[in-house]
């Protein structure tokens, strides 16, 4: 039970709620070394070949950078 | 069974520090949360907090329209503060002096004023009353949408007793 006390406020520590970086705090996120791909080009590209050999649309995911913003 | 309360109630305080700023929240002044800053008098006046970096593509669209609210409505009793979140003092010089905001802006460097009003997306906005109470809360920057909703906004609380 002690143990179960002791580690409570440790685990509660852990939670996302308190993990996840603050809108402000993604400065570092937003540095273009941070995004997926390099290459824009070469992503579009790679993509456009994907979705037209797959016969389907989307699903790579969202347009933008780390920042999250808007 | 005390125990386990006191780690309940003191885990349930620390999440509820980090809930951001609501409607109706007073603010506390600017100038205590920022001592190295130089700061305009907000005493009676209506504030437009604007929170900016920038990394933030949208925060760079939104100063054209706060300039145009600002030639505007200062001599009415509308104070606009911009407040940098730049981790850079570089960056942050370099962004504002790019920009030609013709109001006030501070660097929060430390996050102090940041942490206080919890922004949920960048750019966030508080339009505060003449009683330092917040009225309005706008996420993001949505072109001539979002300066129309300040434009409203502004001239109720400017005209309002």
């Amino acid at each position: 039970m002690k143990l179960f006390i002791l580690l409570l406020p440790i685990l509660s520590a852990c939670s996302p709620t308190l993990a996840r970086v603050k809108p402000y705090e993604r400065g570092t996120l937003a540095k273009p070394v941070m995004a997926e791909s390099l290459d824009p080009l070469q992503k579009a590209m790679t993509e456009h070949a994907y979705f037209s050999r797959e016969a389907s649309f989307g699903g790579g995911g969202v347009g933008g950078g780390g920042c999250g913003c808007n | 069974m005390k125990s386990i309360l006191l780690a309940l109630a003191a885990t349930i305080l620390t999440l509820q520090a980090q809930e951001p700023a609501k409607v109706g929240q007073p603010v506390p002044k600017l100038a205590e949360l920022l001592p190295g800053a130089t700061l305009p008098s907000t005493s009676g006046k209506v504030v437009l907090v604007d929170f900016w970096a920038s990394w933030c593509g949208p925060c760079k669209e939104s100063f054209p329209a706060l300039n145009r609210l600002h030639e505007k409505y200062a001599t009415k009793g509308l104070v606009i503060i911009g407040i940098g979140v730049d981790e850079e003092a570089a960056k942050y010089k370099a962004f504002s002096g790019k920009m030609g905001a013709k109001f006030p802006l501070a660097h929060d460097s430390a996050h102090q004023v940041a942490n206080f009003f919890n922004p949920p997306s960048m750019p966030t906005s508080y339009l505060v009353d003449r009683k330092g109470i917040i009225r309005h809360i706008h996420q993001g920057f949505h072109q001539g949408k979002t300066e129309a909703e300040y434009v409203k906004e502004i001239e109720a609380l400017i005209t309002a007793k």
